[in-house]
């Protein structure tokens, strides 16, 4: 019962958002990229349902279109730990034990030991601060959480006696690999994944904030908090509406994330019970 | 042990060399000759190559990543383009706010998180422990700068109990202390819901042991039996989250000082990069590096120091 109440919330708040960010694509109640200073820090009211920051743009259509740059930086970065490190996870779970898997290992150790924060700076300082930089910076970050999770999914598959069959009738270890295996490690991926994506929408509001993310004029709840912080003392609410935006996302993400691995994964659903 | 530890300061070094090819390499790549950032526009084509040869750019790739790596194994971290200082002496300099406000985050999350992890446990299933549990859920979605930001619209703007921002250095340590405060606080909220969640599902599995029983069978209360053998044996996950909690809260402070205006690493780094003062942003990245890796390796040594099966599986 308590399961499914935390799915449900937490998808209820993640479409609240990617409903945002979709409809910010063909409409929003203002326009984000024109500047009216004539209404600059106006209170919410019934044309401004959130009220204006320091240009008279309207902050709730900013916050739409912010959605639209976190989505979009955290699913590309989700992506990316999926296309490559499901395979490289695949890969060294086929080939157990040998080189190929040792090597595979180590440079995931090897990712996992860097604070992904500071290269994630390193990156966007070097190659220049904008969004697909952010999306590289922690894309990077994702590749060996996937590689980890595909691999250790996929090892216990290897033991089981269906996929000895399946060698034993000649099947090699590549198709084993993708008809049966991957299959089976897909809730696993569903579950790491919107685990990763949270926390990439994090990530991209941090690296944003210290300007090293999504570029003006395209809004970023990142910036926007960096923006409002001079602000604090007379527009508090300007500090604090991405702030929740960023909260309430995240938070959507997580509970959707642990209600589907409660559903997903009979063994939490033992443990738990 | 010995060969555990061997082995692991063996993976140690690998990961370190690794780690400081990569830097290395990534900050060549960066657009912009620092020399003639250094002497402005109208710098003679001469005094460029002149001020180059004087800050050995001129060298082979490998030459230059020797002589960097072997100053920094003989804490030699070069000269700051920008600051005509020795490195090692402006992260010196640095290291008095950072290090003592990640390790003032530490003690704050793991002050918080152990009791209620403790509550949330010994609760199970109770309100209590739902609520503890959706209140960790809030706190690991909220980004510590913004948590920051409310911080300081709370307890400065409006009740003005601490300053906003700045450092008056350790002269005076209880200034500092309190100005340290509202960062390590924001720091500290989202590693302490991390860390009760990990006290919370150790201490749980733990209760669910046979040996428990056997000391509820021997008449242990339920408390004496938490405190006198569960609570130790659930302390490995959670020693090693701390651990790792360390090395974040450390490249955690780089955004928090830009919060409070903290003259900290994090701070250094930002203005290396805006500057173009390559050597500070190298040098500063493979020293936290650095710390994230040997951390991790003490964690690791730590662990198998505690529990003997580990070893064995060096």
């Amino acid at each position: 019962m308590r399961l499914n109440a935390q799915l449900w919330i937490g998808a209820a708040l993640t479409a609240v958002f990617l409903a945002g960010a979709v409809l910010s694509f063909v409409w929003t109640p203002h326009d984000v990229t024109a500047l009216n200073i004539a209404d600059k820090l106006r209170p919410a009211s019934s044309t401004y349902l959130l009220g204006t920051d320091h240009f008279g743009r309207d902050l709730l259509s900013m916050l739409m279109v912010g959605a639209r740059t976190s989505i979009a930086v955290a699913l590309v970065a989700v992506g990316i730990g999926l296309g490559l490190g499901v395979p490289l996870g695949l890969l060294a779970a086929a080939t157990r034990g040998s080189l190929i898997d040792e090597v595979v290992m180590r440079g995931n150790d090897l990712i996992f030991a860097f604070p992904s924060l500071v290269i994630a700076i390193l990156i966007t300082a070097v190659f220049g601060p904008s969004a697909l930089n952010a999306i590289l910076a922690i894309g990077i970050f994702n590749i060996p959480v996937f590689a980890r999770v595909s691999r250790g999914g996929a090892l216990s598959l290897w033991t089981l006696d269906w996929i000895l069959a399946a060698r034993v009738a000649g099947k090699g270890r590549l198709r084993i690999s993708l008809e049966h295996i991957l299959p089976n490690i897909v809730n696993l991926l569903i579950v790491q994944g919107t685990i990763q994506f949270s926390l990439g929408i994090l990530a991209e509001a941090a690296l944003s904030y210290v300007g090293l993310g999504a570029q003006p004029p395209l809004p970023s709840w990142g910036r926007m908090l960096a923006e409002a912080q001079t602000m604090i003392y007379t527009n508090p609410a300007l500090a604090i509406l991405p702030g929740l935006a960023i909260v309430a996302m995240v938070l959507g993400l997580n509970l959707m994330g642990d209600g589907l691995r409660d559903l997903l994964d009979p063994r939490v659903r033992r443990a738990r019970a | 042990m010995l060969r555990y530890a061997f082995s692991r300061a063996l993976s140690l070094a690998v990961s370190l060399i690794v780690a400081s090819v990569v830097i290395f390499a990534v900050i060549e790549v960066i657009p912009g000759d620092p020399a003639s950032y250094m002497l402005g526009l109208n710098a003679t084509p001469e005094a460029v190559d002149a001020l180059r040869d004087q800050l050995g750019l001129n060298g082979s790739l490998v030459s230059r990543y020797l002589s960097w790596a072997g100053g920094m194994l003989t804490g030699d971290f070069g000269l700051s383009y920008t600051y005509k200082v020795p490195v090692a002496d402006l992260v010196a300099q640095r290291l008095w706010v950072s290090l003592p406000l990640a390790l003032y985050a530490l003690a704050l999350s793991t002050l918080i998180a152990f009791p209620v992890g403790l509550i949330a446990a010994a609760r199970r299933g109770t309100v209590t422990d739902y609520g503890i549990m959706g209140a960790t859920q809030l706190g690991i979605a909220v980004p510590n700068f913004w948590f920051a930001m409310l911080l300081v619209l709370v307890f400065a703007v409006n009740l003005r109990w601490f300053s906003a921002g700045g450092f008056p250095g350790w002269s005076d340590p209880g200034a500092a202390i309190k100005a340290l405060t509202l960062p390590a606080v924001a720091l500290a909220l989202p590693q302490a819901s991390i860390l009760a969640r990990v006290m919370r599902s150790a201490l749980i599995e733990t209760l669910g042991q046979d040996y428990i029983r056997t000391a509820r069978a021997k008449g242990l209360s339920r408390r004496q039996a938490t405190t006198r053998h569960a609570l130790r044996n659930a302390m490995i996950p959670v020693l090693t989250i701390i651990g790792l909690q360390f090395s974040f809260l450390l490249a955690g402070a780089i955004i928090i000082e830009n919060v409070f205006y903290l003259p900290g690493l994090g701070r250094l780094i930002f203005q290396g990069i805006t500057q173009r003062d390559l050597i500070v942003v190298e040098s500063l990245v493979m020293l936290l590096v650095f710390a994230v890796i040997l951390v991790t390796f003490l964690v690791d040594l730590a662990y198998a120091a505690v529990d003997p099966r580990l070893r064995r599986r060096a």
